[in-house]
Protein backbone atom coordinates (compact mmCIF):
# COMPACT_ATOMS: atom_id res chain seq x y z
CA UNK A 1 0.00 0.00 0.00
CA UNK A 2 0.97 3.60 -0.47
CA UNK A 3 2.24 5.36 2.62
CA UNK A 4 -0.29 7.82 3.91
CA UNK A 5 1.63 11.07 3.95
CA UNK A 6 0.21 13.70 6.23
CA UNK A 7 -2.31 11.33 7.75
CA UNK A 8 -3.65 12.30 11.14
CA UNK A 9 -5.76 10.54 13.69
CA UNK A 10 -9.12 12.09 14.48
CA UNK A 11 -11.00 9.90 16.92
CA UNK A 12 -13.65 12.60 17.34
CA UNK A 13 -15.07 11.95 13.89
CA UNK A 14 -16.90 8.80 14.88
CA UNK A 15 -17.28 5.66 12.82
CA UNK A 16 -17.15 5.22 9.07
CA UNK A 17 -20.58 5.30 7.50
CA UNK A 18 -22.15 5.61 4.07
CA UNK A 19 -22.28 9.24 2.95
CA UNK A 20 -25.62 10.78 2.19
CA UNK A 21 -28.50 11.26 4.54
CA UNK A 22 -30.78 8.27 4.79
CA UNK A 23 -32.62 9.28 7.93
CA UNK A 24 -35.68 10.29 5.90
CA UNK A 25 -38.35 12.40 7.58
CA UNK A 26 -36.47 12.33 10.88
CA UNK A 27 -33.48 13.83 9.11
CA UNK A 28 -35.73 16.64 7.88
CA UNK A 29 -36.88 17.33 11.44
CA UNK A 30 -33.26 17.53 12.55
CA UNK A 31 -32.46 20.12 9.91
CA UNK A 32 -35.27 22.58 10.45
CA UNK A 33 -33.05 25.53 9.63
CA UNK A 34 -32.42 24.20 6.13
CA UNK A 35 -36.14 23.48 5.79
CA UNK A 36 -36.93 27.07 6.72
CA UNK A 37 -34.53 28.40 4.07
CA UNK A 38 -35.98 26.10 1.41
CA UNK A 39 -39.49 27.28 2.27
CA UNK A 40 -38.38 30.92 2.06
CA UNK A 41 -36.72 30.22 -1.26
CA UNK A 42 -39.87 28.61 -2.62
CA UNK A 43 -42.04 31.54 -1.52
CA UNK A 44 -39.66 34.08 -2.96
CA UNK A 45 -39.20 32.31 -6.28
CA UNK A 46 -42.93 31.73 -6.65
CA UNK A 47 -43.89 35.35 -6.17
CA UNK A 48 -40.93 37.12 -7.73
CA UNK A 49 -41.93 39.29 -10.69
CA UNK A 50 -45.55 38.79 -9.70
CA UNK A 51 -47.50 41.99 -9.27
CA UNK A 52 -49.89 40.81 -6.62
CA UNK A 53 -47.53 38.37 -4.95
CA UNK A 54 -48.94 36.65 -1.93
CA UNK A 55 -52.32 38.25 -2.56
CA UNK A 56 -52.88 35.56 -5.17
CA UNK A 57 -53.29 33.03 -2.42
CA UNK A 58 -56.39 34.99 -1.34
CA UNK A 59 -57.69 35.98 -4.76
CA UNK A 60 -57.79 32.49 -6.20
CA UNK A 61 -59.81 30.90 -3.38
CA UNK A 62 -62.09 33.93 -3.27
CA UNK A 63 -62.91 33.66 -6.95
CA UNK A 64 -63.41 29.91 -6.69
CA UNK A 65 -65.66 30.39 -3.69
CA UNK A 66 -67.74 33.02 -5.50
CA UNK A 67 -68.22 30.76 -8.52
CA UNK A 68 -69.31 27.83 -6.40
CA UNK A 69 -71.65 30.00 -4.41
CA UNK A 70 -73.22 31.58 -7.45
CA UNK A 71 -73.63 28.46 -9.59
CA UNK A 72 -74.62 26.00 -6.88
CA UNK A 73 -76.15 28.28 -4.30
CA UNK A 74 -77.98 30.69 -6.52
CA UNK A 75 -78.53 29.00 -9.89
CA UNK A 76 -79.11 25.48 -8.57
CA UNK A 77 -80.66 26.96 -5.44
CA UNK A 78 -78.84 24.76 -2.91
CA UNK A 79 -79.05 27.72 -0.55
CA UNK A 80 -82.60 26.70 0.27
CA UNK A 81 -81.84 23.12 1.27
CA UNK A 82 -78.48 23.72 3.02
CA UNK A 83 -78.41 26.16 5.95
CA UNK A 84 -75.50 28.62 5.88
CA UNK A 85 -74.54 27.28 2.47
CA UNK A 86 -71.60 29.70 2.14
CA UNK A 87 -70.04 28.38 5.33
CA UNK A 88 -70.70 24.81 4.20
CA UNK A 89 -68.72 25.42 1.01
CA UNK A 90 -65.95 27.45 2.58
CA UNK A 91 -65.20 25.06 5.43
CA UNK A 92 -64.93 22.27 2.85
CA UNK A 93 -63.07 24.29 0.24
CA UNK A 94 -60.17 25.01 2.57
CA UNK A 95 -59.52 21.30 2.93
CA UNK A 96 -60.03 20.38 -0.71
CA UNK A 97 -57.81 23.25 -1.87
CA UNK A 98 -55.12 22.28 0.60
CA UNK A 99 -55.12 18.75 -0.75
CA UNK A 100 -55.07 19.66 -4.44
CA UNK A 101 -52.37 22.29 -3.83
CA UNK A 102 -50.03 19.84 -2.09
CA UNK A 103 -50.88 17.25 -4.69
CA UNK A 104 -49.82 19.53 -7.55
CA UNK A 105 -46.88 21.33 -5.95
CA UNK A 106 -45.70 18.32 -3.95
CA UNK A 107 -45.56 16.07 -6.99
CA UNK A 108 -43.29 18.53 -8.79
CA UNK A 109 -41.19 19.34 -5.73
CA UNK A 110 -38.24 17.01 -6.35
CA UNK A 111 -38.05 17.55 -10.11
CA UNK A 112 -38.20 21.31 -9.64
CA UNK A 113 -35.17 21.19 -7.38
CA UNK A 114 -33.17 19.07 -9.75
CA UNK A 115 -30.06 21.21 -9.59
CA UNK A 116 -29.88 20.64 -5.84
CA UNK A 117 -30.73 16.95 -6.07
CA UNK A 118 -28.10 16.30 -8.72
CA UNK A 119 -25.24 18.19 -7.17
CA UNK A 120 -25.66 18.56 -3.45
CA UNK A 121 -26.17 16.19 -0.63
CA UNK A 122 -29.53 17.19 0.82
CA UNK A 123 -31.98 14.87 2.56
CA UNK A 124 -34.35 14.66 -0.40
CA UNK A 125 -37.44 14.39 1.76
CA UNK A 126 -36.82 18.10 2.35
CA UNK A 127 -38.47 19.00 -0.94
CA UNK A 128 -41.91 17.43 -0.50
CA UNK A 129 -41.92 18.52 3.14
CA UNK A 130 -41.03 22.09 2.15
CA UNK A 131 -43.80 21.98 -0.43
CA UNK A 132 -46.41 20.93 2.15
CA UNK A 133 -45.10 23.64 4.48
CA UNK A 134 -45.52 26.30 1.80
CA UNK A 135 -49.12 25.19 1.24
CA UNK A 136 -49.74 25.29 4.98
CA UNK A 137 -48.37 28.79 5.04
CA UNK A 138 -50.96 29.76 2.44
CA UNK A 139 -53.81 27.91 4.12
CA UNK A 140 -53.25 29.50 7.53
CA UNK A 141 -54.85 32.85 6.64
CA UNK A 142 -57.81 31.04 5.04
CA UNK A 143 -58.40 29.25 8.31
CA UNK A 144 -58.37 32.60 10.10
CA UNK A 145 -60.94 33.96 7.66
CA UNK A 146 -63.09 30.88 8.23
CA UNK A 147 -62.84 31.37 11.98
CA UNK A 148 -63.84 35.03 11.78
CA UNK A 149 -66.74 34.28 9.42
CA UNK A 150 -67.98 31.49 11.67
CA UNK A 151 -67.85 33.66 14.77
CA UNK A 152 -69.75 36.43 12.98
CA UNK A 153 -72.41 33.95 11.92
CA UNK A 154 -72.95 32.82 15.49
CA UNK A 155 -70.53 29.99 16.21
CA UNK A 156 -71.27 28.16 19.45
CA UNK A 157 -68.77 25.31 19.45
CA UNK A 158 -69.18 22.23 21.63
CA UNK A 159 -66.15 20.16 22.71
CA UNK A 160 -66.78 17.81 19.77
CA UNK A 161 -66.22 20.74 17.43
CA UNK A 162 -62.71 21.32 18.77
CA UNK A 163 -61.78 17.65 18.59
CA UNK A 164 -63.18 17.52 15.05
CA UNK A 165 -61.10 20.55 14.01
CA UNK A 166 -57.87 19.05 15.34
CA UNK A 167 -58.61 15.66 13.81
CA UNK A 168 -59.58 17.15 10.44
CA UNK A 169 -56.46 19.28 10.18
CA UNK A 170 -54.23 16.40 11.30
CA UNK A 171 -55.73 14.07 8.71
CA UNK A 172 -55.25 16.70 6.03
CA UNK A 173 -51.60 17.31 6.94
CA UNK A 174 -50.70 13.62 7.10
CA UNK A 175 -52.47 12.57 3.90
CA UNK A 176 -50.94 15.54 2.06
CA UNK A 177 -47.48 14.66 3.30
CA UNK A 178 -47.94 11.02 2.28
CA UNK A 179 -49.15 11.98 -1.18
CA UNK A 180 -46.42 14.59 -1.70
CA UNK A 181 -43.70 12.12 -0.66
CA UNK A 182 -44.89 9.24 -2.81
CA UNK A 183 -45.77 11.22 -5.94
CA UNK A 184 -42.70 13.45 -5.89
CA UNK A 185 -40.55 10.31 -5.98
CA UNK A 186 -42.62 8.52 -8.62
CA UNK A 187 -42.65 11.66 -10.74
CA UNK A 188 -38.87 11.45 -11.20
CA UNK A 189 -39.17 8.11 -12.94
CA UNK A 190 -42.56 8.20 -14.60
CA UNK A 191 -44.04 10.95 -16.70
CA UNK A 192 -47.48 9.35 -16.28
CA UNK A 193 -47.62 10.73 -12.77
CA UNK A 194 -48.50 14.21 -14.00
CA UNK A 195 -51.68 12.97 -15.70
CA UNK A 196 -52.52 10.69 -12.83
CA UNK A 197 -52.28 13.58 -10.39
CA UNK A 198 -54.57 15.75 -12.51
CA UNK A 199 -57.14 12.98 -12.54
CA UNK A 200 -56.99 12.55 -8.78
CA UNK A 201 -57.35 16.30 -8.28
CA UNK A 202 -60.53 16.27 -10.34
CA UNK A 203 -61.93 13.26 -8.50
CA UNK A 204 -61.23 14.82 -5.11
CA UNK A 205 -63.20 17.90 -6.07
CA UNK A 206 -66.34 15.79 -6.48
CA UNK A 207 -65.80 13.04 -3.96
CA UNK A 208 -65.96 15.20 -0.84
CA UNK A 209 -69.14 16.86 0.45
CA UNK A 210 -68.15 20.32 -0.67
CA UNK A 211 -70.55 21.23 -3.45
CA UNK A 212 -73.36 19.06 -2.07
CA UNK A 213 -74.19 18.08 1.52
CA UNK A 214 -73.43 14.80 3.27
CA UNK A 215 -77.20 14.44 3.63
CA UNK A 216 -77.45 13.57 -0.10
CA UNK A 217 -74.80 10.86 0.29
CA UNK A 218 -76.51 9.39 3.34
CA UNK A 219 -79.87 9.41 1.54
CA UNK A 220 -78.82 7.96 -1.76
CA UNK A 221 -75.77 5.71 -1.36
CA UNK A 222 -76.91 3.13 1.21
CA UNK A 223 -74.76 1.81 4.08
CA UNK A 224 -72.07 0.16 1.96
CA UNK A 225 -71.69 3.12 -0.37
CA UNK A 226 -71.52 5.37 2.65
CA UNK A 227 -68.60 3.43 4.12
CA UNK A 228 -66.74 3.53 0.82
CA UNK A 229 -67.37 7.26 0.63
CA UNK A 230 -66.03 7.74 4.15
CA UNK A 231 -62.87 5.77 3.34
CA UNK A 232 -61.64 8.81 1.39
CA UNK A 233 -59.36 10.82 3.71
CA UNK A 234 -60.22 14.10 2.02
CA UNK A 235 -63.96 13.51 2.45
CA UNK A 236 -63.32 12.66 6.10
CA UNK A 237 -61.26 15.81 6.67
CA UNK A 238 -63.96 17.90 4.99
CA UNK A 239 -66.71 16.39 7.18
CA UNK A 240 -64.67 16.96 10.33
CA UNK A 241 -64.02 20.57 9.38
CA UNK A 242 -67.71 21.09 8.69
CA UNK A 243 -68.53 19.47 12.03
CA UNK A 244 -66.13 21.93 13.65
CA UNK A 245 -67.25 25.15 11.96
CA UNK A 246 -70.45 24.77 10.00
CA UNK A 247 -72.55 22.55 12.31
CA UNK A 248 -72.09 24.63 15.50
CA UNK A 249 -73.01 27.77 13.59
CA UNK A 250 -76.30 26.33 12.34
CA UNK A 251 -79.27 26.02 14.68
CA UNK A 252 -79.27 22.41 15.85
CA UNK A 253 -81.36 19.79 14.14
CA UNK A 254 -80.87 21.14 10.65
CA UNK A 255 -77.61 19.41 9.78
CA UNK A 256 -76.85 15.79 9.01
CA UNK A 257 -73.43 14.29 9.81
CA UNK A 258 -72.24 10.66 9.69
CA UNK A 259 -72.68 8.60 12.87
CA UNK A 260 -69.59 8.20 15.06
CA UNK A 261 -67.74 10.84 13.08
CA UNK A 262 -64.96 11.30 15.65
CA UNK A 263 -64.29 7.58 15.86
CA UNK A 264 -64.15 7.34 12.05
CA UNK A 265 -61.83 10.34 12.08
CA UNK A 266 -59.54 8.78 14.67
CA UNK A 267 -59.26 5.57 12.64
CA UNK A 268 -58.61 7.61 9.52
CA UNK A 269 -55.79 9.55 11.20
CA UNK A 270 -54.10 6.30 12.22
CA UNK A 271 -54.44 5.02 8.63
CA UNK A 272 -52.99 8.26 7.25
CA UNK A 273 -50.01 8.01 9.59
CA UNK A 274 -49.52 4.51 8.24
CA UNK A 275 -49.67 5.90 4.71
CA UNK A 276 -46.92 8.38 5.58
CA UNK A 277 -44.81 5.38 6.59
CA UNK A 278 -45.56 3.61 3.31
CA UNK A 279 -44.84 6.79 1.33
CA UNK A 280 -41.52 7.18 3.16
CA UNK A 281 -40.60 3.62 2.19
CA UNK A 282 -41.47 4.27 -1.46
CA UNK A 283 -39.46 7.49 -1.35
CA UNK A 284 -36.42 5.87 0.25
CA UNK A 285 -36.47 3.11 -2.36
CA UNK A 286 -36.68 5.43 -5.35
CA UNK A 287 -34.43 8.13 -3.93
CA UNK A 288 -31.28 6.15 -4.75
CA UNK A 289 -31.86 6.79 -8.42
CA UNK A 290 -32.84 10.47 -8.26
CA UNK A 291 -29.50 12.08 -9.06
CA UNK A 292 -28.81 10.03 -12.17
CA UNK A 293 -32.34 10.04 -13.60
CA UNK A 294 -32.77 13.78 -13.82
CA UNK B 1 -4.20 6.03 11.65
CA UNK B 2 -7.82 6.73 10.77
CA UNK B 3 -9.53 5.89 7.52
CA UNK B 4 -11.41 8.81 6.08
CA UNK B 5 -12.80 7.48 2.80
CA UNK B 6 -13.18 3.80 2.02
CA UNK B 7 -14.20 2.77 -1.48
CA UNK B 8 -14.77 -0.94 -1.54
CA UNK B 9 -15.30 -2.80 -4.85
CA UNK B 10 -17.59 -0.06 -6.08
CA UNK B 11 -19.39 -0.27 -9.42
CA UNK B 12 -21.81 2.21 -10.87
CA UNK B 13 -24.01 1.57 -13.87
CA UNK B 14 -25.94 4.33 -15.59
CA UNK B 15 -29.12 3.87 -17.51
CA UNK B 16 -28.59 5.62 -20.80
CA UNK B 17 -32.10 5.95 -22.05
CA UNK B 18 -34.94 6.01 -19.65
CA UNK B 19 -38.26 4.52 -20.56
CA UNK B 20 -40.15 7.27 -18.88
CA UNK B 21 -43.70 6.19 -19.38
CA UNK B 22 -45.23 2.90 -18.35
CA UNK B 23 -46.26 2.27 -21.93
CA UNK B 24 -42.68 2.59 -23.19
CA UNK B 25 -41.59 0.10 -20.56
CA UNK B 26 -44.23 -2.42 -21.58
CA UNK B 27 -43.43 -2.06 -25.25
CA UNK B 28 -39.72 -2.65 -24.68
CA UNK B 29 -40.37 -5.55 -22.39
CA UNK B 30 -42.77 -7.25 -24.78
CA UNK B 31 -40.19 -7.00 -27.56
CA UNK B 32 -37.89 -8.66 -25.01
CA UNK B 33 -35.44 -5.81 -25.34
CA UNK B 34 -33.56 -4.77 -22.28
CA UNK B 35 -35.82 -2.26 -20.60
CA UNK B 36 -33.01 0.26 -20.59
CA UNK B 37 -29.57 0.20 -22.21
CA UNK B 38 -26.87 0.70 -19.60
CA UNK B 39 -23.32 1.97 -19.27
CA UNK B 40 -20.74 0.89 -16.72
CA UNK B 41 -19.18 4.15 -15.47
CA UNK B 42 -17.23 2.66 -12.56
CA UNK B 43 -16.00 -0.88 -12.52
CA UNK B 44 -14.93 -2.51 -9.26
CA UNK B 45 -13.00 0.44 -7.85
CA UNK B 46 -11.25 -0.07 -4.51
CA UNK B 47 -9.06 2.30 -2.49
CA UNK B 48 -8.76 3.82 0.96
CA UNK B 49 -7.88 7.37 1.95
CA UNK B 50 -6.52 8.16 5.39
CA UNK B 51 -7.64 11.20 7.33
CA UNK B 52 -5.54 14.18 6.31
CA UNK B 53 -4.35 12.75 3.01
CA UNK B 54 -4.61 14.85 -0.16
CA UNK B 55 -5.51 12.69 -3.14
CA UNK B 56 -5.35 13.75 -6.76
CA UNK B 57 -7.95 12.01 -8.89
CA UNK B 58 -6.87 11.91 -12.52
CA UNK B 59 -7.97 10.40 -15.78
CA UNK B 60 -9.29 11.33 -19.21
CA UNK B 61 -12.71 12.87 -19.74
CA UNK B 62 -15.42 10.31 -19.24
CA UNK B 63 -13.23 8.02 -17.15
CA UNK B 64 -15.58 8.30 -14.17
CA UNK B 65 -13.92 10.91 -11.94
CA UNK B 66 -17.02 13.00 -11.36
CA UNK B 67 -19.10 9.89 -10.81
CA UNK B 68 -16.65 8.76 -8.15
CA UNK B 69 -16.77 12.14 -6.41
CA UNK B 70 -20.56 12.07 -6.41
CA UNK B 71 -20.46 8.64 -4.81
CA UNK B 72 -18.09 9.91 -2.12
CA UNK B 73 -20.23 12.97 -1.47
CA UNK B 74 -23.36 10.84 -1.22
CA UNK B 75 -25.21 12.36 -4.15
CA UNK B 76 -25.07 9.02 -5.98
CA UNK B 77 -25.26 5.55 -4.43
CA UNK B 78 -23.16 2.62 -5.67
CA UNK B 79 -24.86 -0.31 -7.39
CA UNK B 80 -22.28 -2.74 -6.06
CA UNK B 81 -19.77 -2.43 -3.27
CA UNK B 82 -19.80 0.24 -0.61
CA UNK B 83 -18.55 3.75 0.01
CA UNK B 84 -17.86 4.74 3.61
CA UNK B 85 -16.77 8.14 4.92
CA UNK B 86 -16.00 9.71 8.27
CA UNK B 87 -17.05 13.19 9.29
CA UNK B 88 -18.56 16.04 7.37
CA UNK B 89 -18.11 16.42 3.63
CA UNK B 90 -18.01 19.70 1.78
CA UNK B 91 -16.78 20.73 -1.59
CA UNK B 92 -17.73 21.53 -5.10
CA UNK B 93 -18.97 18.97 -7.56
CA UNK B 94 -19.76 21.70 -10.00
CA UNK B 95 -19.32 25.45 -10.02
CA UNK B 96 -22.18 27.20 -8.36
CA UNK B 97 -23.87 23.92 -7.57
CA UNK B 98 -27.05 24.54 -5.66
CA UNK B 99 -27.25 28.25 -6.39
CA UNK B 100 -30.64 29.54 -7.34
CA UNK B 101 -30.41 32.22 -10.05
CA UNK B 102 -33.38 34.18 -8.70
CA UNK B 103 -32.03 34.46 -5.17
CA UNK B 104 -29.51 37.11 -4.16
CA UNK B 105 -25.90 36.37 -3.34
CA UNK B 106 -26.68 36.76 0.34
CA UNK B 107 -29.64 34.36 0.26
CA UNK B 108 -27.64 31.85 -1.75
CA UNK B 109 -24.78 31.94 0.74
CA UNK B 110 -27.16 31.09 3.57
CA UNK B 111 -28.95 28.37 1.62
CA UNK B 112 -25.79 26.78 0.28
CA UNK B 113 -24.11 26.86 3.68
CA UNK B 114 -27.15 25.27 5.30
CA UNK B 115 -27.09 22.51 2.70
CA UNK B 116 -23.43 21.92 3.54
CA UNK B 117 -24.56 21.39 7.11
CA UNK B 118 -23.72 24.74 8.71
CA UNK B 119 -25.97 26.13 11.40
CA UNK B 120 -27.34 29.65 11.33
CA UNK B 121 -24.83 30.81 13.96
CA UNK B 122 -21.95 29.29 12.03
CA UNK B 123 -22.93 31.04 8.79
CA UNK B 124 -23.42 34.36 10.58
CA UNK B 125 -19.96 34.03 12.01
CA UNK B 126 -18.33 33.21 8.67
CA UNK B 127 -20.48 35.39 6.46
CA UNK B 128 -18.06 38.30 6.14
CA UNK B 129 -15.17 35.99 5.46
CA UNK B 130 -17.12 34.25 2.70
CA UNK B 131 -18.11 37.54 1.07
CA UNK B 132 -14.60 38.93 1.32
CA UNK B 133 -13.05 35.83 -0.20
CA UNK B 134 -15.50 35.86 -3.08
CA UNK B 135 -15.06 39.61 -3.54
CA UNK B 136 -18.72 40.17 -4.39
CA UNK B 137 -19.42 42.88 -1.82
CA UNK B 138 -21.21 45.25 -4.15
CA UNK B 139 -23.40 42.56 -5.67
CA UNK B 140 -24.39 40.86 -2.47
CA UNK B 141 -28.04 41.74 -2.87
CA UNK B 142 -28.49 41.23 -6.60
CA UNK B 143 -29.69 37.87 -7.95
CA UNK B 144 -26.81 35.53 -8.74
CA UNK B 145 -28.39 34.88 -12.12
CA UNK B 146 -26.94 38.25 -13.10
CA UNK B 147 -23.43 37.48 -11.87
CA UNK B 148 -20.60 37.01 -14.32
CA UNK B 149 -19.34 33.45 -14.53
CA UNK B 150 -16.24 34.49 -12.61
CA UNK B 151 -18.26 35.92 -9.72
CA UNK B 152 -20.46 32.85 -9.71
CA UNK B 153 -17.41 30.64 -9.53
CA UNK B 154 -15.83 32.67 -6.73
CA UNK B 155 -18.96 32.64 -4.61
CA UNK B 156 -19.42 28.90 -5.01
CA UNK B 157 -15.87 28.11 -4.08
CA UNK B 158 -15.92 30.54 -1.22
CA UNK B 159 -18.92 28.98 0.55
CA UNK B 160 -17.61 25.45 0.08
CA UNK B 161 -14.11 26.37 1.24
CA UNK B 162 -15.27 28.15 4.39
CA UNK B 163 -17.60 25.36 5.46
CA UNK B 164 -16.28 23.24 8.27
CA UNK B 165 -15.64 19.82 6.87
CA UNK B 166 -13.44 16.82 7.44
CA UNK B 167 -13.43 15.79 3.81
CA UNK B 168 -13.08 18.36 1.05
CA UNK B 169 -13.79 17.39 -2.55
CA UNK B 170 -13.25 19.52 -5.62
CA UNK B 171 -14.09 18.63 -9.18
CA UNK B 172 -12.15 20.44 -11.91
CA UNK B 173 -13.86 23.66 -10.95
CA UNK B 174 -10.76 25.79 -10.85
CA UNK B 175 -10.42 25.54 -14.61
CA UNK B 176 -12.75 28.56 -14.71
CA UNK B 177 -11.80 31.78 -12.98
CA UNK B 178 -8.96 34.18 -13.59
CA UNK B 179 -5.35 33.48 -12.53
CA UNK B 180 -5.41 35.63 -9.37
CA UNK B 181 -8.50 33.86 -8.14
CA UNK B 182 -7.06 30.44 -8.97
CA UNK B 183 -4.02 31.35 -6.96
CA UNK B 184 -6.19 32.34 -4.01
CA UNK B 185 -8.13 29.11 -4.30
CA UNK B 186 -5.01 26.98 -4.37
CA UNK B 187 -3.74 28.80 -1.30
CA UNK B 188 -7.04 28.14 0.45
CA UNK B 189 -7.01 24.46 -0.52
CA UNK B 190 -3.48 24.17 0.87
CA UNK B 191 -4.71 25.69 4.12
CA UNK B 192 -7.52 23.15 4.21
CA UNK B 193 -4.97 20.41 3.67
CA UNK B 194 -2.68 21.75 6.39
CA UNK B 195 -5.58 21.75 8.84
CA UNK B 196 -5.53 17.98 8.55
CA UNK B 197 -8.64 17.65 6.45
CA UNK B 198 -8.88 15.00 3.77
CA UNK B 199 -8.83 16.28 0.21
CA UNK B 200 -9.95 14.60 -2.98
CA UNK B 201 -8.98 16.83 -5.84
CA UNK B 202 -9.88 16.25 -9.49
CA UNK B 203 -7.70 18.07 -11.97
CA UNK B 204 -5.93 17.69 -15.27
CA UNK B 205 -3.36 20.16 -14.15
CA UNK B 206 -0.41 17.99 -13.20
CA UNK B 207 1.51 20.86 -11.62
CA UNK B 208 -1.37 21.65 -9.28
CA UNK B 209 -1.79 18.00 -8.38
CA UNK B 210 1.96 17.67 -7.79
CA UNK B 211 2.03 20.65 -5.47
CA UNK B 212 -1.09 19.81 -3.55
CA UNK B 213 -1.40 16.08 -3.40
CA UNK B 214 0.62 13.37 -1.77
CA UNK B 215 -0.91 10.58 -3.77
CA UNK B 216 -2.72 10.16 -7.06
CA UNK B 217 -5.37 7.77 -8.28
CA UNK B 218 -5.92 7.30 -12.00
CA UNK B 219 -9.13 6.07 -13.56
CA UNK B 220 -9.30 4.60 -17.04
CA UNK B 221 -12.73 3.82 -18.47
CA UNK B 222 -14.13 3.36 -15.01
CA UNK B 223 -11.37 1.14 -13.69
CA UNK B 224 -8.71 2.13 -11.22
CA UNK B 225 -5.51 1.78 -13.20
CA UNK B 226 -3.03 3.45 -10.88
CA UNK B 227 -2.72 4.33 -7.22
CA UNK B 228 0.52 5.80 -5.96
CA UNK B 229 2.96 8.70 -6.11
CA UNK B 230 1.87 11.73 -8.15
CA UNK B 231 4.97 11.76 -10.34
CA UNK B 232 4.39 8.14 -11.31
CA UNK B 233 0.74 8.85 -12.02
CA UNK B 234 1.66 11.61 -14.43
CA UNK B 235 4.01 9.20 -16.13
CA UNK B 236 1.35 6.51 -16.14
CA UNK B 237 -1.09 8.87 -17.83
CA UNK B 238 1.67 9.83 -20.28
CA UNK B 239 0.74 13.47 -19.70
CA UNK B 240 4.48 14.18 -19.46
CA UNK B 241 5.12 13.04 -23.04
CA UNK B 242 2.92 15.65 -24.64
CA UNK B 243 4.29 19.11 -24.01
CA UNK B 244 1.38 20.91 -25.67
CA UNK B 245 -1.55 19.07 -24.15
CA UNK B 246 -1.08 20.23 -20.59
CA UNK B 247 -1.71 23.52 -18.89
CA UNK B 248 1.45 23.20 -16.84
CA UNK B 249 2.55 26.65 -17.94
CA UNK B 250 -0.41 28.26 -16.31
CA UNK B 251 -0.32 26.03 -13.30
CA UNK B 252 3.29 27.01 -12.73
CA UNK B 253 2.36 30.38 -11.38
CA UNK B 254 0.66 29.13 -8.27
N1 LIG C 1 -26.47 10.55 -15.02
C1 LIG C 1 -25.83 9.90 -16.00
N2 LIG C 1 -26.52 9.14 -16.87
C2 LIG C 1 -25.88 8.49 -17.85
N3 LIG C 1 -24.56 8.48 -18.03
C3 LIG C 1 -23.80 9.22 -17.21
C4 LIG C 1 -24.39 9.96 -16.15
N4 LIG C 1 -23.39 10.60 -15.47
C5 LIG C 1 -22.25 10.25 -16.10
N5 LIG C 1 -22.48 9.43 -17.14
C6 LIG C 1 -21.47 8.83 -18.01
O1 LIG C 1 -20.51 8.21 -17.22
C7 LIG C 1 -19.21 8.39 -17.78
C8 LIG C 1 -18.27 8.95 -16.74
O2 LIG C 1 -18.62 10.30 -16.51
P1 LIG C 1 -17.86 11.24 -15.50
O3 LIG C 1 -17.79 10.57 -14.18
O4 LIG C 1 -18.53 12.56 -15.54
O5 LIG C 1 -16.41 11.34 -16.12
P2 LIG C 1 -15.24 12.39 -15.86
O6 LIG C 1 -15.65 13.26 -14.72
O7 LIG C 1 -14.06 11.54 -15.56
O8 LIG C 1 -15.06 13.15 -17.11
C9 LIG C 1 -19.38 9.29 -18.99
O9 LIG C 1 -19.34 8.49 -20.14
C10 LIG C 1 -20.74 9.89 -18.82
O10 LIG C 1 -21.35 10.10 -20.05
MG1 LIG D 1 -15.97 15.32 -14.68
Amino acid sequence: MTPAVGAVDRPDLGPLRPPGDTTGLFGVLKRRYLLKLLVQKELKVRYQASLLGLAWSYIKPLVRFSMYFFVLGVLLNLRDSIPLFALHIFSAMIMVTFFTDTLNAGTKSVVKNKSLVRKMNVPREMFPVASVTVTTYHAGPQLVILLIATVLLGWSPDPTAFVAAVLGISIMLTISLAVALAFSALNVTYRDVGNFVETIGMMVLWSAPQLYPWEFVADRLGPVGEQIYLANPVAMAVLLNQRAFWVPAVDSGETVMPDNLLMHGGIMLVCCLGLVGVAQLIFARLEHGFAEKM
Amino acid sequence: MAESVVVNHVSKTFTLQNARTLKQRFVRRSRSERVNPTFLALDDVTFTVQQGEAIGLMGLNGSGKSTLLKLISGVLRPDKGEVLTRGRIAGLIELGAGFHPQLSGRENIYLNAAILGMSEAEVNQKFDEIVAFAGINKFLDSPVGRYSSGMFARLGFSVAAMADSDIFIIDEVLAVGDPPFKKKCMARIREVRDEGRTIVYVSHNTTQVRKLCTRAIVLEEGRLSFDGAVADAVHHLRYDEDPSGDEDGEGGEI
